[in-house]
């Protein structure tokens, strides 16, 4: 099946609604594709429709915005500017380069119908926005695949998706200003949170504050977390970090452990919390793997993108944590950027940066802010070498620490690839997401871009009939 | 579920290695799974470990389940349905 338009805008998140709203204002047609069921991205994840939940919003922060997005997107998707293609899995955009200034370059995006993800669906377009989001780092240590231990992130995603918890008791811990959302929202929807442990202390976000105190309306949020943590009841454990995840078969304790400043454990501050479950993470990481099968420049690890958040492949514009994890404000502003950007180029018009300049400083506002955080919450020092030689680094293929460095070692691997190839990690179905950053830890050497061939697994019924023009 | 006052459809049944459980409609299989209190339904390869959900998004494929004879499904993303017949994935789903 094939579907046509002038822009194919690929997530559905607040970047991707953004984009997709501000060029079906100015009379582009969209197809917007989503993996999802539902709009909303990570941010505004929804309970699926047959659950009826009359208050989604009390799983919410900011439902004001989300309203206008809705509203917004029901409205172009009544009026047919819109076409909103849910459960479908992108798995590869391929770039036609245009063969005359009056037959540009355009796209095939290839996605998959789920859930079965058996059926091909390709979307023929002029241009592309990338609106994919990110993914969650999670650093391992001994304990972390047992079952209960779950992304902090996922947690918020089943919660927010699924109304469900994933235990009784939970211990939230890792670093980063996700962990404020998932903790508050675990305990409103009623679990019982043991602790909220931080690796991060809170002198580092003070030396920081100069920076961090131009962003008002940011402080008011912390200072609206922090209150909702006393309400819970929630005790947070700054400069602290999990050592281990206890259980057999399943989760039912952690220990965790006082951090000092040099990142060391402090001798005799190890003490067990016992829960039911642990949503862990440290930091987000932008999806790339679409642009990088498009050939676009990353800039660290995220999509590298100018001021009007075009990518350097014609054609070819990304917006939100693709571009560099910063929150869903960012993604908003970014993606309302880009879709006035693809509206003018694709009129033929070169675009007035004037008409956006309050998404701009709203741009600027989000991505300072950011930079800020990064120092604050960056991971703690010694994290790797607290991981055991016996602890299962990558998850798909059961790779253990040990190898890992017998192959950086002894066998004197100096790359992620070759550390691949020697012991397997990374190569199994989730190709290396859930564990580069460990593997990159382990070895000291920084993580290489992923270069999968496809963001997706294919079945090869679906390759075999893509049409070959 | 109180929270955001849900009234979802009526509940159905499905089996989860022959067990009967209750589902709600609109409910992913590893949400039915969780709501039941079932936290792992795969054994790995090679250590034969129990895993269930970790990333929830469908990124990490720690997931995977059989449902209904297919092996390999991301329960995190399978939306369930009346009558499923879910299953542990032992290794590799063959
Ligand atoms: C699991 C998780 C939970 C989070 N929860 C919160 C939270 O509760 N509060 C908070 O402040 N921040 C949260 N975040 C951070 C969040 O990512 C950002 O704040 C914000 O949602 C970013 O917006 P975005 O539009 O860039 O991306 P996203 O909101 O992530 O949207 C990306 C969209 O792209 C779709 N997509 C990705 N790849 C493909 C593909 N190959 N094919 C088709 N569709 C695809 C996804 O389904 C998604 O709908 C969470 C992040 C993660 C990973
Ligand atoms: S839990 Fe990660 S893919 Fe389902």
């Amino acid at each position: 099946m094939t579907e046509r338009a002038d822009l194919a805008v690929v997530g559905a998140g607040p970047a991707g609604l953004a984009a997709a709203l501000a060029a079906a204002a100015r009379g582009v047609r969209v197809i917007l594709v989503d993996a999802d069921g539902q709009a909303g991205g990570q941010f505004y994840r929804q309970p699926a429709r047959a659950l009826g939940a009359r208050r989604p919003q009390a799983l919410h922060h900011q439902w004001r915005t989300w309203e206008r997005l809705r509203d917004g997107l029901e409205a172009h998707l009544a009026a047919g500017r819109i076409t909103h293609l849910t459960d479908h899995h992108v798995w590869c955009v391929e770039r036609k380069p245009g063969s005359s200034a009056r037959e540009p370059a355009s796209f095939a995006v290839h996605a998959l119908r789920g859930p079965a993800q058996q059926e091909g669906v390709t979307v023929r377009a002029g241009a592309v926005l990338l609106a994919t989001g990110g993914y969650e780092r999670v650093l391992p240590f001994p304990g972390w695949t047992l079952p209960g231990v779950v992304t902090a992130g996922g947690a918020q995603a089943m919660l927010k998706g699924g109304l469900v918890l994933p235990g009784r008791t939970v211990v939230v811990a890792g670093t980063g200003p996700l962990l404020l959302p998932v903790a508050t929202g675990l305990a409103a929807a009623g679990a019982r949170v043991a602790a909220l442990v931080e690796s991060a202390g809170p002198k580092a976000a003070a030396r920081r504050s100069p920076a961090l105190a131009a962003h008002p309306d940011k402080l008011a949020e912390a200072v609206w977390y922090a209150g909702r943590l006393v309400r819970y009841r929630v005790r947070t454990l700054a400069r602290h970090t999990v050592l281990e995840a206890h259980g057999a078969g399943r989760l039912e304790a952690v220990t965790v452990a006082a951090l000092g400043r040099d990142g060391r454990v402090r001798p005799g501050s190890a003490r067990r919390i016992r829960c039911d479950a642990l949503a862990v993470g440290h930091g987000l990481l932008p999806h790339t793997d679409l642009a990088e099968t498009l050939g676009c420049t990353l800039a660290g690890a995220a999509v590298r993108v100018d001021d009007e958040q075009r990518t350097d492949v014609p054609g070819v514009w990304a917006a939100g944590e693709t571009t560099g994890v910063g929150g869903a404000a960012l993604a908003l502003a970014e993606g309302h950027i880009a879709g006035r950007s693809i509206a003018a180029r694709l009129h033929g018009t070169a675009p007035d940066p004037r008409s956006w300049a309050a998404a701009a400083r709203a741009r600027d506002r989000g991505r300072a802010f950011s930079a800020a955080l990064e120092t604050v919450y960056a991971p703690a020092p010694g994290w790797a070498d607290r991981i055991t030689d016996d602890t299962v680094v990558c998850r798909c293929e059961e790779v253990t620490a040990g190898q890992v460095r017998t192959a950086s070692g002894t066998l004197g691997a100096d790359d992620p690839r070759t550390v691949k190839l020697l012991t397997r990690a990374g190569m199994g179905w989730c190709q290396g997401r859930m564990c580069a950053p460990a593997v990159a830890g382990l070895t000291g050497c920084p993580p290489s871009p992923g270069r999968r061939p496809f963001a997706r697994p294919v079945p090869l019924g679906v390759l075999a009939a893509l049409p070959d023009d | 579920m109180e929270s955001a006052r849900a009234r979802p459809g009526p509940a159905f049944t499905v089996t989860f290695d022959g067990r009967a459980l209750t589902a709600l409609p609109g409910q992913t299989v590893a949400a039915a799974l969780w709501a039941a209190g079932v936290t792992s339904w795969r054994s790995t390869r090679g250590g034969g470990r129990p895993r269930g959900v970790f990333c929830g998004i469908g990124v990490c494929f720690d997931c995977l389940v059989t449902v209904n004879g297919r092996a390999n499904q991301r329960a995190c993303l399978v939306p369930v349905r009346p009558g499923d017949v879910i299953r542990t994935q032992e290794g590799t789903g063959r």
